[in-house]
């Protein structure tokens, strides 16, 4: 079953449960969903579940891929961490930062992408590497990262 | 120096017998006290990092009161540099699922998780497939034990196992207190054994071999094979299953470019080896031991850069709950760059060690207990280029 746009904390809710232990499948499939959690998704969660808000903000903002401040369809995270780093992660970013015209940090006007850096992904013998939402990226190169950025502006 | 080459070991990535799921089926065969002899006489210790003898760790949780138990799989792999549980998983995942069942059985459990990080959410569906054939083999072996998948969401403290447990229940992935220890007192608050994905499939070895087979490999202190991940200026980086209990001057030689300063194992949270020291460095538990992270640095690289983003790392994934691991990494990294730029004194570095020996006495986990190994080892081996 997938949510659907009006009602998915109901639906997140019916699918996960209503236990505490429940909190981080219906966090992630907010963000799957919406791309971050807004202050009322929070609020509502925390009604569902019978909890405090406070609660589900304090796990929310717990963690680096639960966003709460909004973001972009596509969310970009490039490793900043050192083997990536020592191969040139910086060229990468930068490459991106010039196709889509904003800063790590920033999303685009359209909402279409945001640019993050990251922590180590896992995939430090392939660096430099990242994550476009779900879906891994490794072996970077200038041209790599144009073909792949051009490929997602298109979608 | 030394002509030969390391010993490549093909156990744990080698091939799966024709037959689904044989190993398990035979060691179900067998008596709770027969496995976990075997395991113990087998001298397996847990390969996350920290090495605790698998057999005791089973053994504790078999014997803790309470009719709820729990078998948790650790792939919240994301110590800097490691890469070999995502390889384990998506090569020999039935491996895994059949390492957790043996313990299963073992402690008394009837259900497992697979805690795998939010980096690799995209090998979900190859896996959850994998576990619907896992449970229709189970069912006729008559075993009752499910495995689930539970996600993280980018938290490198998540793979300390306490933290693990408070992300699961749907909390902040903040460190318990220990003890209780997880055996007595782990997810959910019930007797817990808690493994690296690497250590399931390692009992599967066992299991398959007899421990004194398995035995032959390795040194006393270090028995069996390990998966390293080999990165950083190195012309072959990757996975290598190799001895363990080897010297690091023959691994150099093998991976490095000719022309390696520093070796880093066991990632950020582990020891920097110099040059100076390689012939006289083990890797094992006797040596410095490893979660299977090797980075390797050749001269070009600068180790201030290296040191500042292990503390830039660990700043930022500090989860903040206890002062000396929250104020000390950002104090140290603060320290670091004050002294490069001529701000402090280089006796500064001394304060700074100081301050990292204190974290590793008073911080709640091994998170900001273990900022001090990479930091001294780095700073006392490469003071010049702290400063200069």
């Amino acid at each position: 079953m997938v949510p659907t746009e009006s009602n998915y904390i109901n639906e997140l809710v019916e699918i996960h449960g209503r236990s505490r232990t429940s909190l981080m499948p219906i966090l992630q499939g907010v963000v799957a969903l919406k791309n971050y959690i807004s202050d009322q998704d929070m609020t509502e969660i925390a009604n569902e579940l019978d909890l405090s808000a406070a609660q589900v903000y304090g796990t929310a903002t717990f963690y680096s891929f639960l966003d709460t401040i909004p973001r972009g369809e596509y969310v970009i995270r490039v490793c900043k961490t050192i083997t990536c780093d020592m191969h040139g992660k910086r060229t990468i970013i930068q490459t991106m930062e010039d196709m889509l015209k904003i800063k790590v940090g920033e999303t685009t006007p359209n909402k279409k992408f945001t640019l993050l850096e990251t922590n180590c992904l896992g995939w430090c013998h392939e660096g430099p590497a990242m994550l476009i939402n779900d879906t891994p990226y490794s072996g970077l190169t200038v041209e790599k990262v144009h073909d792949i950025i051009s490929e997602y502006m298109n979608k | 120096m030394s002509e030969q080459t390391l010993k490549r070991v093909d156990l744990i990535f080698g091939e799966y017998s024709n037959e689904k799921y044989k190993v398990l089926a035979t060691s179900l065969e067998r008596t709770n006290e027969d496995i976990l002899t075997d395991l113990l006489e087998s001298g397996l210790r847990g390969r996350g990092g920290a090495g605790f003898p698998t057999a005791m760790k089973w053994k504790y949780a078999a014997e803790a009161p309470g009719d709820e138990k729990f078998v948790v799989c650790n792939a919240d792999e994301g110590e800097p540099g490691t890469f070999k549980d995502r390889e384990i998983l998506y090569r020999v995942p039935r491996k895994v699922f059949s390492g957790m069942a043996i313990c299963g059985r073992v402690i008394g459990a009837a259900k497992g998780y697979i805690y795998l990080r939010g980096e690799y959410k995209f090998m979900v569906p190859e896996l959850k497939k994998e576990l619907e054939s896992y449970h229709e083999h189970i069912k006729e072996l008559g075993l009752d034990f499910t495995i689930e998948i539970k996600m993280g969401s980018g938290a490198y403290i998540c793979g300390e196992e306490s933290a693990l447990f408070e992300s699961m229940e749907g909390g902040r992935g903040e460190p318990r207190n220990k003890p209780p220890y997880p055996t007595t007192s782990g997810f959910m608050k019930k007797p817990t054994v808690i493994n690296n994905v690497e250590t399931f499939v390692n009992v599967v070895m066992i299991m398959r071999l007899g421990p004194d087979q398995y035995k032959k490999l390795g040194t006393s202190d270090s028995r069996g094979s390990k998966v390293f991940s080999v990165s950083g200026d190195t012309p072959i980086p990757g996975i290598y299953e190799l001895e363990l209990g080897m010297p690091l001057d023959r691994f150099v030689d093998e991976f490095g470019d000719g022309d390696t300063k520093a070796v880093q194992v066991g990632g950020a949270s582990g020891f920097c080896v110099p040059r100076k020291k390689f012939n006289d460095t083990v890797i094992g538990f006797e040596g410095v031991p490893t979660g299977g992270s090797m980075m390797i640095f050749n001269s070009s690289r600068s180790m201030y850069n290296v040191l500042h983003n292990y503390l830039e790392f660990f700043e930022e994934e500090s989860c903040g709950q206890c002062t000396p691991c929250r104020v000390g990494c950002q104090q140290l990294l603060k320290g670091i760059v004050a002294v490069k730029k001529g701000e402090k004194k280089a006796v500064y570095l001394d304060q700074l060690m100081k301050l990292s020996e204190s974290m590793k006495i008073t911080a709640k986990c091994g998170l900001g207990q273990s900022v001090a190994n990479s930091f001294s080892s780095i700073v006392n081996n490469f003071k010049e280029e702290m400063i200069y």
